[in-house]
């Protein structure tokens, strides 16, 4: 158990999985992440080439490239850099090249913010990549090691995303038992990938599809996400056996059985949310605890499932769909159509690095309606 | 070379006597298939790569619009690390090179990426309906750059690429275009031959944006070369080497009007002034190269001693 830094967390899952490529742009609150492994690099602990490049879309493209040629690679990103990969991003789905990538969650402008919220990954929710979100730097940590493992499975090739809260999580030391060399070796075989680039045996990669096809490889898409729930799901079982760490492979339940009011978070403010939980319950209020893990492919049955006997469901979202609400709402609303009568509220707080407190949450338990729960009163009042 | 061994087969999408096809068949049979070519968006892309089918018989991949060089930067990484000592081609129309490819082309050439960058330039965004692009020459109609009462076509100068790319001090450089084919396959040759960034600009004729029947690509890109607008130019190590122009200029005039899309500077008294602009800058670009420009007197040599370069025309 060693103390360390989420980004320096990340890192050293990152190095010990052995990309052959890493390239990334500088970013805030990404960058701790990068220059931990170009430092790794540089001092030989990883024989990978570190490829610095004049923009985010330039870093996707180099790992876009290098993943072709069937080589492990690795880029981080944040915010407008995310932004900036977009079109990139999906174009390294569409061909499914099992790239991993970390989110350190951070604000959109503008206003600019370099703060946490998760509006970046949750903009590029439809990319067909896979999300992950993470709630501690070691699950952080694992999840990195998880990650390329569900990329490369051959019933999956898809590239994978690991959100992490900017600040909250990539810049907070916190307790790590970072996985041996020796049992990542065993976790993740060599890549394998059953096309390439190689002249040896040439074949074509990005091709123009014309209406004929283009449904067809866009489904092919849908179904490997599909597919990937029951892969992830025993990739985290032959973690568990590894290392003693178990994770859910779609949302953590938190006092759920007998809970009448449930909240639904992602990442670190479901750690703060079990503290709101725990007040609640002392309040008298059956409170429970929903924290999705796995966002891509979203866990509707799985929900559905756990929130059977609610009759209350509250969701805590950190982005926002202008103009239509929380997201994590709407996707939830979405899976429990037809099939739930929960009532369901919610909340959107937390955003551009604005704390999520204890107090936060169970201001957001109380919530009666949709809303923006954290606005400030005094702003309140001098707006027109 | 029979039909079936040219590493671009037949069958593709590409119009009837499209430059760019020539010049990238050209291209690829130059290396002997023994490259991974990366491809930007356009022409290139959408006619020869219509799933299920490739017209490719090298490894290929094609990912965004502007980005083919930081592909390729990519590729040779993952190539280089697994022992592969395998030639990577990035390659892209001007649109992918001049504009929104510049940022990438501009990192791979700093980077100083073991990389060939081709530019298939046929001066504008043909693929989706002949628009302007940075490398459009002046007063070329375009959709964008129309003819009307108050314009007369693209009121800006072509873009010198070449000099942007120069700037990154690259290992080498060369112009070249497809009425010369062997000069385009011996600058190929020389370029795959060549370790760090390479950059090799090749002018295509485009017949549907030019506006030319399709029989003239050819003749088109001969008298671009001819009139001094686009001179055959090499450099090592940001060296000027061999130029190739023309032992004996021809006017501007007859690279114009063999083109639809500057028919507006043959119509009326506008057209006479923006010709004389032209020749003007075909006439500054061959003293820049050395080559005997239109104006100067046939038989007279020109300073410094340019008469070969110009007579090794082929």
């Amino acid at each position: 158990m060693k103390v360390m830094e989420g980004a320096e967390a990340i890192a050293d899952a990152v190095r010990a999985a052995g990309p052959k490529v890493v390239s990334a742009y500088p970013i805030t609150p990404q960058t701790h992440i990068v220059e931990a492994l170009s430092q790794a690099v540089a001092d030989g602990r990883l024989d990978a080439e570190f490829i610095t490049v004049e923009s985010e879309h330039s870093a996707a493209s180099v790992v876009l490239g290098a993943a072709a040629t069937g080589v492990r690679t690795f880029t981080a990103t944040s915010s407008q850099g995310l932004l900036y990969m977009a079109e990139v991003v999906l174009n390294i789905a569409g061909m499914r090249l099992p790239v991993v990538m970390t989110v350190a969650n951070r604000a959109l402008s503008s206003p600019l913010s370099i703060w946490n919220d998760h509006q970046d990954s949750m903009t590029l929710r439809d990319s067909g990549w896979i999300q992950l979100f993470a709630q501690t730097a070691q699950e952080a940590h694992d999840l990195h090691l998880v990650a390329y493992r569900i990329a490369e499975d051959p019933r999956v090739l898809l590239p994978v995303m690991v959100c992490v809260d900017g600040f909250v999580l990539t810049h907070a030391f916190e307790p790590v038992e970072p996985v041996s060399d020796e049992a990542v070796s065993r976790y993740l075989p060599p890549l394998s990938l059953p096309f390439v680039l190689d002249p040896a045996r040439p074949a074509t990669f990005g091709a123009y599809a014309d209406p004929t096809v283009y449904t067809e490889a866009r489904f092919a898409i849908e179904a490997a996400q599909r597919r990937s729930a029951q892969v992830l799901s025993q990739a985290l079982g032959e973690f568990a056996a590894l290392t003693g760490r178990e994770y859910s492979p779609d949302f953590d339940r938190y006092r759920l059985d007998d809970a009448d009011v449930v909240m639904v978070a992602m990442g670190t403010a479901a750690q703060t949310a079990q503290v709101a939980v725990d007040e609640m319950r002392d309040e008298g209020v059956a409170a429970g605890l929903v924290a999705i893990r796995r966002f891509r492919p979203f866990p509707a049955a799985e929900l559905v499932a756990a929130l059977g006997n609610a009759s209350r469901i509250v969701v805590f979202d950190r982005s926002v769909s202008l103009g239509s609400g929380g997201i994590v709402a709407g996707e939830l609303r979405s899976a429990l159509y037809g099939r739930l009568l929960p009532q369901i509220v919610g909340v959107v707080a937390g955003l551009g690095g604005r704390d999520v407190s204890v107090e936060t949450l169970t201001q957001a338990f109380r919530a009666e309606r949709d809303g923006w729960i954290d606005l400030r009163p005094d702003l309140e009042e001098i707006a027109p | 070379m029979s039909a079936s061994e040219h590493l671009i087969q037949p069958g593709h999408r590409a119009c009837a006597g499209c430059g760019l096809l020539v010049g990238a068949r050209l291209a690829a049979d130059t290396s002997d298939g023994k490259i991974a070519v990366v491809n930007a968006t356009g022409c290139l892309e959408v006619t020869t790569t219509a799933y299920p089918q490739s017209a490719w018989r090298v490894p290929w991949i094609h990912s965004v619009f502007g980005n083919a060089a930081a592909v390729a930067t990519g590729v040779r990484a993952g190539l280089r690390v697994q022992g592969k000592d395998v030639p990577v081609v990035a390659q892209a129309g001007d649109g992918g090179t001049a504009d929104i490819g510049l940022q990438a082309l501009s990192g791979m050439l700093e980077r100083r990426d073991d990389v060939l960058f081709v530019c298939y330039d046929n001066e504008g965004y043909m693929n989706t309906g002949v628009q302007r692009s940075g490398l459009t020459p002046f007063d070329a109609a375009t959709t964008t750059t129309p003819v009307g009462e108050w314009s007369f076509g693209n009121p800006l100068p072509k873009k010198d690429l070449v000099s942007i790319v120069l700037a990154h001090s690259p290992a080498y450089v060369a112009t070249a275009t497809i009425a010369y084919h062997k000069d385009l396959e011996r600058k190929m040759q020389r370029a795959l031959a060549t370790k760090g960034p390479r950059y090799l600009h090749i002018l295509v004729p485009c017949p549907l944006g030019w506006k030319f029947e399709p029989r003239s690509t050819i003749g088109v890109s001969r008298l671009a070369v001819m009139s001094n607008l686009f001179p055959l130019a090499e450099w090592r190590d940001g060296v000027l080497g061999r130029v190739k122009g023309p032992a004996v200029p021809v006017s501007v005039d007859e690279y114009l009007k063999a083109q639809g899309r500057f028919s507006h500077l043959f119509r009326d008294e506008r057209g006479v002034d923006a010709r004389a602009t032209i020749q003007n800058m075909a006439d500054e670009t061959a003293r820049r190269f050395g080559i005997r420009a239109y104006g100067d007197v046939v038989g007279v040599e020109s300073p410094a001693g340019h008469a070969g370069a110009a007579s090794s025309n082929g």
